[in-house]
């Protein structure tokens, strides 16, 4: 009846996941019922669960990956903490077995939900507004793809309680990952989890490729395009290409565990080197997925906060592009050690090598870009200096491993688990923070409190070189990554340093928490009235903070790079541009069909991690149903009358005319 | 130019981007394109369609790049070539070529706005593709049956998922299909069931590209070697 599942996958005598899982189980059921209580149900439903509209999905996204962000961390100072006792006599807390699914999940949740969803989130945030438009192409498959997301989130955090996860680290290699040596479902739940969320990832990427591609405003030629949508077309191109690979190389290694395949096993001739080389054709541009938007924000930042146009335009497109090619020619150099020979090894330690240059033409572009201008050290500025100055250094060390014969010494040591965390942390998290702090104004019509927000920043910057340089040096020393237990004396006083880093980000971290809700209690001090908070250059700044559903009144008409600082200037020169002609919006209807089909997906994964199989029937034909109810809908857009249009947008205008413009120095 | 060609001009050129621009559909014909503004929604639709199939592509390439690779780890079971029974094969071909066409034929009828003409293409573009289905099937059990199953060798493994994956295509292709008919009958010749036909048709022909690379690299070559 019920598959494989019994009363033993309940971890009764393991208290650490029993009570963790307990504790967020009580918090998640007390969220509810505040929410039940309160009556607020009906808002949430209507606003946000059906919401097909890009400004609020982005915002749902963001939100799943901060809170995936804590659980992730959770799982890294667990990590911390044990090693700094688990050496010589000492055995740390964490068993094995337990140690082994915490760095399994720490990987995962942080890439594919941590870092996949935030950067995602800013994208389908940002990219619309700052392209003129009203949404993106697909607004209801939009809303698919952030709630099949959040049905993998709810499967991987499932195994926390129900079962186990996996113990092959976050990229499941077999053997280890195939049913013989991993028999029980910990991998299952990483494989469906990862492709739950991997087909919601696929659907986000060709959503934003077709709105850059065919629905930018008039005037919007491609080299008047903001970088962030140049890097976001890049990332999200690169989503298309890699995440299929993944999705078939995903599906492999389950018909080698459901169907007794024979893919990746040591008999009857599976190779499990196609696994590690199919995975890192996906892994690599993955790394670009999450760096390239990162650079965009950082883009955008920099030449906002330096007062300036982005140095190099056209430079950081071709950079970006460059990247977003060379990505897919490098994947071979995390696997060195395989044995391909030296001819292969030393075409992709050159090809790793080349993509150091158009990352290096990006740095000095936004050092060229601050240069001469009137910079200003609010906080998003500090996340961008804070992340030029780490990832230099970040890929320095990488540039390094892609030596081969470096390669051998450091190959799988923490040397490496520095250096990814290096970029990670200080190109894409600092990036993700750095647009959240930008455009927090713009999703919530008030600016998040300055002074807590620069706390965070320090915290992270100095917990991360307290965490991370003191692995580099244990990395040097010989120390490898995944290890539970050591019984060197010499690296225990670095594995303590770092311990002590992981508690200054957690100290950053709180202060991030603290800031949200003290900006969250002081909104109307840290209200933005006119909504363009940071004198912005791009078109979203051209809007109410926050925007109204349709974004534009009428399409803005782009005629030059930097179209709002053209629009500001002109403004300012001949006062606002004369009221246009209003006309009704049609926009598209809210739609539960993306909660619907996720919850029919969990079941279904859920289902297929504990062979249940008629509940998979059940679930897949429910999904078909969905599909079938969605497609038989005749209405699904609906029109905003004009005149609503002209009120709204005339409040823009009355508060373009009498706050923004004398605050920017034209008299009233 | 005068004031009256500018009055006649301005409409046309609402963004002042200084060039004449023709209109289809009321849109400029430049929409969707370099600075033109947004795609009209037929474009777009059909544009992530598209992009989709592409992903899909590089799916499929990751399974034939599997089968590349595993072609020969036969581990002392059947090759290809005992296996592969070429008659077999091309009638499936024909069937799914077949389709194909009828699949366009359908789309003709539905640009003419026949109701009768399209379901009738859809009907036999399905009846092909069950036919296709059918035979793969049997191929399958029959090579089961001889104990040359999935579980025997790492090249089976690789036949089975990548041709499987294909059968699978075709598979919800017919689902899709049928749902098709049913919404045309419902609903007649409204412009989602236009664009729905149209990107089946896409799905349909992108199906038939894969299989005419499948049947190249599986049982062509599998066949000589």
């Amino acid at each position: 009846m019920f598959g494989k599942l019994t009363w033993d996958a309940i971890p009764f005598n393991e208290p650490i996941p029993l009570i963790s899982a307990l504790a967020v189980v009580l918090l998640v059921g007390a969220v509810l019922g505040w929410i039940t209580v309160k009556g607020h149900w009906p808002y949430l439903w209507r606003e946000w669960i059906t919401s097909v509209d890009h400004k609020r999905i982005g915002v749902m996204y963001c939100l799943l990956g901060f809170l995936m962000l804590l659980r992730g961390f959770a799982d890294a100072i667990m990590m911390r903490s044990h090693l700094a006792l688990a050496h010589g006599a000492g055995q740390g807390y964490l068993p094995p077995d337990h140690y082994d699914q915490i760095f399994s999940a720490h990987g995962t949740i942080m890439i594919f939900f941590t870092a996949m969803p935030f950067v995602v989130g800013l994208m389908n945030f940002v990219v619309p507004l700052q392209l003129g438009i009203r949404d993106v192409a697909f607004p209801t498959f939009n809303s698919v793809s952030l709630w099949l997301t959040a049905s993998g989130v709810l499967l991987i955090n499932a195994s926390l309680v129900i079962g186990n996860f996996a113990r092959t680290g976050w990229l499941a290699y077999p053997p280890l990952s195939e049913l013989k040596f991993s028999p029980d479902v910990g991998v299952d739940y990483y494989l469906w989890a990862l492709q739950i969320a991997g087909i919601g990832t696929l659907l986000a990427g060709i959503n934003l490729v077709t709105t850059i591609l065919k629905m930018r405003a008039p005037g919007m030629g491609y080299t008047r395009m903001p970088v962030f949508c140049w890097t976001a077309l890049a990332a999200n191109l690169l989503i298309v290409a890699a995440f299929p690979v993944l999705t078939a190389t995903f599906a492999m290694l389950l018909l080698d565990r459901y169907l007794g395949f024979h893919f990746f096993t040591n008999e009857a001739g599976g190779n499990a080197m196609m696994y590690v080389n199919l995975i890192w054709i996906w892994g690599h541009p993955e790394v670009y997925i999450l760096a390239l938007p990162a650079f965009g924000v950082f883009s955008e930042v920099v030449s906002t906060f330096s007062g300036k146009p982005l140095f190099g335009y056209r430079s950081m497109i071709l950079a970006t592009m460059a990247i977003c090619i060379l990505s897919f020619m490098v994947w071979l150099h995390h696997f060195f050690t395989m044995g391909a020979g030296a001819d292969v090894n030393a075409f992709f330690g050159f090809a790793t090598m080349i993509i150091a240059v158009p990352t290096g033409v990006k740095v000095y572009n936004w050092l060229f870009t601050m240069y001469g201008g009137r910079v200003r050290f609010e906080t998003p500025m500090l996340w961008a200096i804070g992340f030029m100055v780490t990832f230099v250094i970040g890929g320095m060390t990488g540039v390094l491993m892609a030596v081969p014969p470096a390669d051998f010494v450091l190959h799988n040591s923490l040397f490496l688990v520095a250096h990814f965390h290096n970029v990670v942390i200080g190109g894409t998290l600092f990036g993700i923070f750095a647009g959240y702090t930008f455009w927090f104004p713009k999703a919530f019509g008030f600016r998040l409190h300055e002074g807590w927000g620069k706390a965070a920043f320090w915290c992270w910057l100095v917990g991360f070189y307290l965490a991370f340089m003191p692995l580099y040096v244990v990395g040097l020393m010989g120390m490898t990554r995944r290890m539970q237990h050591y019984d060197n004396p010499a690296w225990v006083a670095w594995l303590q340093l770092a311990m002590v880093g992981a508690g200054v980000i957690l100290c950053g971290i709180l202060c991030q928490v603290v800031q949200l809700v003290v900006s969250i209690r002081r909104r109307e001090a840290l209200r933005d009235v006119t909504g363009d908070p940071w004198d912005g250059r791009s078109l979203e700044w051209s809007t109410p903070s926050p925007p109204p559903l349709f974004n534009y009144a009428v399409m803005p008409n782009v005629e030059g790079e930097e179209a709002y600082w053209g629009i500001k200037q002109r403004a300012l020169r001949d006062g606002l541009a004369p009221e246009p002609r209003y006309a009704a919006i049609e926009m598209p209807r809210n739609s539960p069909t993306g909660f619907v089909t996720a919850f029919f997906s969990t079941v279904t994964g859920f289902a297929l991690i504990w062979h249940i199989w008629w509940m998979v029937i059940a679930g897949l034909l429910g999904a078909f149903a969905t599909f079938v109810w969605f497609a038989w809908r005749d209405e699904d857009e609906f029109e905003i009358p004009a005149d609503e249009v002209a009120r709204i947008d005339r409040e823009r205008r009355r508060v373009r005319q009498d706050v923004l413009l004398p605050s920017l120095g034209r008299p009233a | 130019m005068t004031a009256a060609d500018a009055a006649v001009r301005s409409p046309h050129d609402p963004h002042k981007l200084g060039r004449a621009r023709e209109r289809i559909d009321g849109l400029p014909k430049d929409a969707g394109r370099g600075q033109g503004g947004p795609a009209p929604k037929r474009i777009i639709i059909a544009y992530g369609f598209w992009i989709f199939l592409l992903s899909d592509i590089v799916m499929f390439s990751a399974l034939f790049a599997a089968y590349a690779v595993l072609q020969g780890a036969t581990a002392g079971g059947p090759t290809g070539r005992q296996l592969f029974n070429l008659n077999n094969v091309a009638i499936e071909t024909g069937c799914l070529l077949l389709s194909s066409f009828t699949c366009g034929l359908m789309m003709v009828a539905a640009e003419a706005r026949s109701v009768l003409w399209t379901q009738l293409g859809l009907l036999i573009t399905g009846l092909l593709g069950l036919g296709f289905v059918a035979l793969e099937l049997h191929e399958f059990a029959d090579m089961i049956g001889q104990g040359a199953g999935p579980q025997r060798s790492a090249f089976l493994s690789a036949f089975f998922a990548l041709v499987g994956c294909h059968g699978a295509h075709v598979s919800c292709g017919l689902l899709w299909l049928g749902t098709m008919m049913a919404q045309l009958l419902a609903k007649g010749f409204r412009p989602t069931i236009l664009h729905r036909l149209m990107c089946f048709s896409l799905f349909w022909h992108a199906l038939d590209i894969i299989w005419v690379a499948l049947f190249t690299v599986v049982y062509l070559l599998g066949a000589i070697r």
